[in-house]
This record gives C-alpha cells, sequence and structure tokens, in this order.
C-alpha cells in the first residue's frame, strides 16, 4: 500500500513541477502585467494632457484674466486664488501637525491609550471621503463660526457667515492634517536616540532638547509635509465646492472674507458647465496641464526630500 | 551663610528660574498633548456638525412644525449664501438697478456692481430664487406630512426640488454600490498583482523605480482623472462598445479605479513586505519555486493586509466625489446594465448643496446623506484598523 502511495506521489509530484514551470511564467507575467498597464495609463494620461494642453499653455495664459464669459483668456485669477489657499491651509495646518506629531513621538508613552485615540483619529481623518470636509466646513465654519461671529462683531451683517477663502483654507487644512502629521512623524523617527540623550545628559530639560535638538533636525520632515499637503490641497475640489470657491470673480480676493477662483474648480467648471465646452477644450487641458505639473513637481520634490532623510538616517 | 556668600537677589534669580522652566516644561506638555487632542476632537466635530445639520429630519409630528417653523425665523439672518433678502435685489434688479444710478450716482453702482462679483455664479443664483419659493411652498405644504421625507427615503425616485419632493436614497444607493464594485474590480486585481509584483519578483533597482512612480498616481487630483474621464476614456470607450450614453457607471468606475490603485497598492505592498523573511526562507528551502512561494506563502501570508488595502481602497471610491459628478452621467437610474448613468451619494451633495437654502428639507437630506457617508468610512477604517492589524499581530508574533 504505502508503495502505491509513494509512487502516485511521486509521479505526481514530477509532473507538477513541469506543469508549474510554465504555470510560474503565467503568474509572474500576469504580476509583470499589471505593473506595466499602471505605468502604461500613467503615462497614456500624462502624455494625452501634455499633448492636448501644449496649444495653448504659454505665459499668456497662466499671466491673464479670463475673458469673453471664459472662453478665452488665461487663468491668472484661479492660480492666485489656489496659491492664497495653500498658503492660508500651510499657516493652519503645518504648525498643529507638526504639533501632534511631536506629541506622538516624543511625548506619548508607549502603551498611553491617549495616543492610540490620537493616531486612530489622524488615520480616519484621512479617508474621511473629501465631500465630508466640505459639508463640515459649510456647517461648523460657515454657519456656527462665522454666523456667530457675524451676530457677535456685524450685529448679523452677512460677512463671515458666508463661503469664503479663509473657511475654504481652514476645511481643506483639516483635510491635509493627517499628511503633515504622518511625515513629520516619519521624519522625527528617524531622528537618532543618541542625539536626544545627549541632550538631556547635557542637564537640557525635555522641552529645551525638543526646541534647541530634535525640531531643527526635523525641519526637512516638516518641509516634506508642507510641500505633500500643499500638492494635496492645490488638487482637492470637493471640499471647496460650497466653502468659497467662485465661479468667475472679474477681481482678485482682497482679503480672507472674499470668495476665490481655483485651478481644480476652473476645471470642473469649464468641462461640465461652460456655454461652449468644444471650444473652450484646450483651455480646459492647458488648465489641467498647470494644476497637474503643480502637484507632480511638487511630490517630486517631497520625494527626493523625503529619499534624502532616510539615506542620512542609515 | 548661604546668603552672605552669594548676593541675595542671585540665589532668588535661580530659585525663580528654576521654577520657571519646571512652568514652561509643563505648559509645553499641555499645550502639545491638548494640541494632539484636537485631531480626536475634529473627528468628534465633523460628526455632530453634518449630524446635526440633518437633525430636522429626525424631529417628527409638531415638534418639527414648531422646529421648521422656529428655524425658518431664526435663519433669516444667518442663512448660508444667498438669503432671500439678499436675491431680491438681484432678481427684480432690473428696476432697481436701473433706478439707482440716476438717484446716487457713481457710488450705488460700483456698490451694485461688486455683488454679483463677489457672490460669483450669477446664473446658479439665477436657479435658487425659484428654488426657495418653490421649497418655501414645498414644505408649508409638506408640514402635515413631515414623515413623508422619511417614507420616500426607501423609494428609488430621487426629485429633491418639486412640489411633491421625493428623496429615494435607494436609487442614489444602487448607484454607488455598481460604481463601487466595478471600480473594486479592476482595481483591486491590478494592485495587488502589481504590489505582489513589486515586493516579490522585482530587483531592487527595478522596485526603486516602480513604487514611486506607482505611487505618483497618488498625486494625480481626482478632478485631473475625472476630466480625464470625461474627455478622453468616455469617448473612446464609446467607440469601443458602442452604448448610448457616454458618460456612465463604467466610465466612472474605471476612473475610480485609477484613484483607487495607489492606495491599495502602497497598502498591500506594505503588507506584502511585512511578512517575516522566515516564511520566505522557509518555502525556499522546501523545494518550492519562488512563484509557488509568492502565491501559495507570501500571499496567504499577508491576506489581512491586503484586505485592509482592499476596505481603505472602497473608502476611497465610495466617497469620491469629483470624479463621480463629471463621469457618471449624474442620473439616477436603477438597472443593472453597467453602461447606464448613474448618480452617487458624493456626487449628489456635490452637485445640489450649492443650490439648496440653509434649513429646507433638501438640505437636511444632504447632509444626512454626508453623515452615512462618514459613518460608512468611519466603520471601514475601523475595522481595517483593529480586526485586521490584530490579526496580522496574532499572525506573524506566533499567536
Amino acid at each position: 500500500m504505502d508503495t502505491v502511495i509513494n509512487q502516485t506521489e511521486n509521479h505526481f509530484f514530477s509532473s507538477k513541477k513541469r506543469g508549474s514551470e510554465a504555470k510560474g511564467k503565467f503568474f509572474i507575467g500576469l504580476t509583470q502585467l499589471a505593473v506595466i498597464l499602471i505605468i502604461a495609463i500613467l503615462f497614456i494620461i500624462l502624455g494625452i494632457i501634455v499633448y492636448q494642453g501644449r496649444s495653448k499653455f504659454s505665459w499668456e495664459f497662466i499671466s491673464s484674466f479670463p475673458t469673453n464669459g471664459m472662453t478665452e483668456g488665461g487663468i491668472f485669477p484661479a492660480i492666485i486664488g489656489t496659491f492664497i489657499l495653500v498658503i492660508v491651509m500651510s499657516i493652519a495646518a503645518v504648525p498643529f501637525g507638526t504639533i501632534t506629531a511631536l506629541y506622538l513621538t516624543e511625548y506619548a508613552g508607549e502603551n498611553s491609550k491617549f495616543a492610540a485615540a490620537v493616531r486612530f483619529s489622524v488615520r480616519t481623518l484621512a479617508v474621511v471621503p473629501s465631500i465630508i470636509f466640505g459639508l463640515f466646513g459649510l456647517g461648523f465654519f460657515i454657519q456656527f463660526i462665522g454666523a456667530g461671529a457675524d451676530t457677535v462683531l456685524n450685529d448679523g451683517q452677512l460677512r463671515w457667515g458666508q463661503p469664503n477663502i479663509l473657511w475654504a483654507s481652514l476645511t481643506m487644512s483639516l483635510l491635509t492634517l493627517p499628511v503633515i502629521i504622518v511625515s513629520v512623524e516619519e521624519a522625527l523617527k528617524t531622528i537618532p536616540r543618541e542625539l536626544r540623550e545627549a541632550s538631556l545628559a547635557l542637564g537640557a530639560t525635555k522641552w529645551q532638547t525638543i526646541r534647541k535638538v530634535i525640531l531643527p533636525e526635523s525641519v526637512s520632515g516638516i518641509m516634506t509635509g508642507t510641500i505633500l499637503a500643499v500638492s494635496r490641497g492645490a488638487g482637492e475640489v470637493a471640499p471647496i465646492l460650497f466653502t468659497g470657491a467662485a465661479y468667475y470673480l472679474a477681481t482678485l480676493p482682497g482679503s480672507l472674507s472674499d470668495q476665490f477662483m481655483n485651478l481644480g474648480y476652473h476645471i470642473y467648471i469649464m468641462s461640465t458647465q461652460s456655454s461652449d465646452v468644444e471650444k473652450t477644450m484646450p483651455i480646459q487641458f492647458a488648465t489641467t496641464l498647470v494644476l497637474l505639473i503643480l502637484t507632480l513637481s511638487l511630490n517630486v520634490v517631497a520625494v527626493i526630500i523625503r529619499a534624502r532623510i532616510r539615506r542620512k538616517a542609515k | 551663610m548661604d546668603s552672605k556668600l552669594f548676593p541675595k537677589t542671585k540665589t532668588f534669580t535661580e530659585e525663580s528660574l528654576k521654577k520657571q522652566f519646571r512652568i514652561s516644561e509643563f505648559l509645553a506638555e499641555k499645550i502639545i498633548s491638548s494640541v494632539a487632542f484636537l485631531s480626536i476632537a475634529v473627528i468628534f466635530l465633523i460628526f455632530i456638525f453634518v449630524f446635526k445639520e440633518s437633525l430636522p429630519l429626525f424631529s417628527s409630528g409638531a415638534d418639527s412644525k414648531a422646529l421648521t417653523e422656529a428655524e425658518a425665523k431664526t435663519n433669516k439672518p444667518e442663512s448660508y449664501g444667498a438669503t432671500a433678502e439678499e436675491l431680491k435685489p438681484e432678481t427684480y434688479g432690473a428696476e432697481t438697478e436701473e433706478l439707482k444710478p440716476e438717484t446716487y450716482g457713481s457710488e450705488s453702482v460700483s456698490n451694485d456692481d461688486l455683488k454679483p462679483e463677489s457672490y460669483g455664479d450669477a446664473p446658479k443664483e439665477d436657479l435658487t430664487v425659484p428654488s426657495t419659493d418653490e421649497t418655501m411652498d414645498a414644505v408649508s405644504q409638506n408640514q402635515e406630512g413631515e414623515d413623508k421625507t422619511w417614507s420616500t427615503f426607501f423609494t428609488t425616485e430621487w426629485v429633491p426640488v418639486s412640489d411633491n419632493p421625493r428623496f429615494g436614497l435607494l436609487g442614489l444607493l444602487i448607484g454607488t454600490l455598481k460604481v463601487t464594485i466595478i471600480a473594486m474590480l479592476i482595481a483591486g486585481p491590478l494592485a495587488v498583482l502589481a504590489a505582489l509584483y513589486t515586493s516579490c519578483f522585482a530587483s531592487k533597482r527595478v522596485k526603486e523605480i516602480i513604487k514611486p512612480v506607482i505611487e505618483m498616481l497618488a498625486a494625480f487630483p481626482s478632478v485631473v482623472i475625472g476630466f480625464f474621464a470625461l474627455m478622453v476614456l468616455a469617448s473612446f470607450f464609446q467607440d469601443v462598445f458602442g452604448y448610448d450614453s457616454r458618460l456612465n457607471a463604467f466610465i466612472g468606475g474605471v476612473a475610480m479605479a485609477l484613484a483607487a490603485i495607489p492606495i491599495i497598492y502602497t497598502i498591500s505592498e506594505d503588507a506584502l513586505a511585512a511578512v517575516p523573511k522566515t516564511y520566505t526562507e522557509a518555502s525556499l528551502a522546501l523545494g518550492a519555486s519562488k512563484w509557488q512561494t509568492a502565491f501559495f506563502v507570501i500571499l496567504p501570508a499577508a491576506t489581512p493586509g491586503i484586505f485592509a488595502a482592499l476596505l481603505l481602497g472602497i473608502g476611497r471610491v465610495f466617497g469620491e466625489t469629483m470624479i463621480a459628478l463629471m463621469a457618471t452621467g449624474n442620473a439616477a437610474l436603477v438597472s443593472a446594465n453597467p453602461f447606464e448613468s448613474v448618480r452617487t451619494f458624493a456626487a449628489t451633495i456635490g452637485s445640489e448643496m450649492a443650490e439648496t437654502v440653509f434649513g429646507e428639507t433638501h438640505y437636511s437630506v444632504l447632509f444626512f446623506i454626508g453623515s452615512l457617508l462618514f459613518i460608512f468610512s468611519f466603520a471601514l477604517n475601523a475595522v481595517a484598523e483593529f480586526y485586521v492589524k490584530g490579526k496580522l499581530l496574532k499572525k506573524f508574533q506566533g499567536k
């Protein structure tokens, strides 16, 4: 009995091995195909947008206002609006993100329940759909804080209780907070223990160590986080749909209580609600190209800085 | 003795210095932890404020009458965007604007000029005007049957702006599910296979190129992917398959797959890389070939992580707004055909919120959909976090 089983097993094994060569090639080929397909799609998107957008893409396009009911002219106000948005957003998000990351790496105990809750919240913030941030901005910033400020400060006159660039930026800063926290935390983790210990051994207090040793060391990490957050904030549209983005403005926003134009929102409006989608096609592609150049180049810079941090840590 | 050796002022400053440092230490720690607390608070605030705006739906009968009336009164000054009063000058503008320049001269002209500009989209505002009047009527008509809103939730008709508004969430749910399934059928296998190649078969140098390139896809804003789908993919696939509606669930699904691929890829790649090397070595030592090790040892070992990756991918697709707005056609049709237009939850919020008025039923329903989306993404993340991570830890740390 035993021998019979052995024989069949041997036979089975050898045939399986021969078949497995082909099978292996097939499966490895399958995984290769997936990689090639994804990368090909990426370059096809890039290629088509560059190809279609290049005719309109010029300095004049970037530096002039839209004219003729947004069917001609440039996208200057949209670029400026996007810049103001990401700057105000960074001013709000970077300090908070950095401090939260400092807490998680420097102050939180290993088994701290509070730190675990913070981490969970940060990860939840990262997966909450962006449109929810828009709703929150509308419900919290505009209806609650803005309208409240109006009743207290302006005798009920409408100034802050409506969509504007400040509320849009703050909404966006909540969305990009996890990006900053994760990047800074990663950078803080690469700072060698010896540095902290040396500083503490010299008699510095914990806060002194953080301020004089840890923070200067983590500047590049904070920069990576900021750049990634800016790249994200520049491209997101859903959170600003009803917290401050405007269809068309003849002037640049003069104060934080003004509405603003935005690159992503401009693309959305032009491609879905424009009076003449066919005619403005080159403008749409060129606007998309500008936005893509902005976000992709920021991302490349962040990747390079991050790689440098990692190399340094080794 | 001491006070004679050292001047009194100096000991005083030294002591005070010491004390000050302790205070600053204490303050620093407290401030830093309270800032860290903020991210927890934000999660709660998001839930509270998104849910709060949908509350009018939950108060029923006589209470709701009083509530809506009270709200209608209190809201007038603070209603968002365009109140009825504010719009009046614009709607009936023709007469007043014509008169004003004559009476007040250039100043008031500039005032009037500024207003529409600061609001931007004039056509949109015009749209809200009839809807305010209409919905005011609708609200008063609907008052005896406030629960009518509820009963319409489980139908498939989404007709938010009419004399008899119907908020059938079922149609939207089916649309969202349809797009999610299509997107995950494309993104799931592609991203997991690519992750498997990167972590098991690629040489170190190839890996260093592939990984950042695929992750670069995450840097594509969703509005760009939506635009690409709308302008290029839609026409391309229409030529290939020859269906009727240019924008449909399939196009939306393909575009959303592009958005979900980098998320699924990155997390599954991490999960695959986290499988202990001993697993691979043991498998290879037993005579298994490289691909057998990858598919029958590493892949199963990383299943919980890949499961988490797929969950987060679903979360991303489910809540994706811009791609849904631009590429799915936005018609709440109910059918099994993937080449029919659909309307998703997120796209409904995105397209209709700007046209609603603070406090009306439509507004509350949109916020209610928002709370549903939030709860769903929160739950997905919690499952991915606790269940999956717990399982992974158990597996690798020897039970």
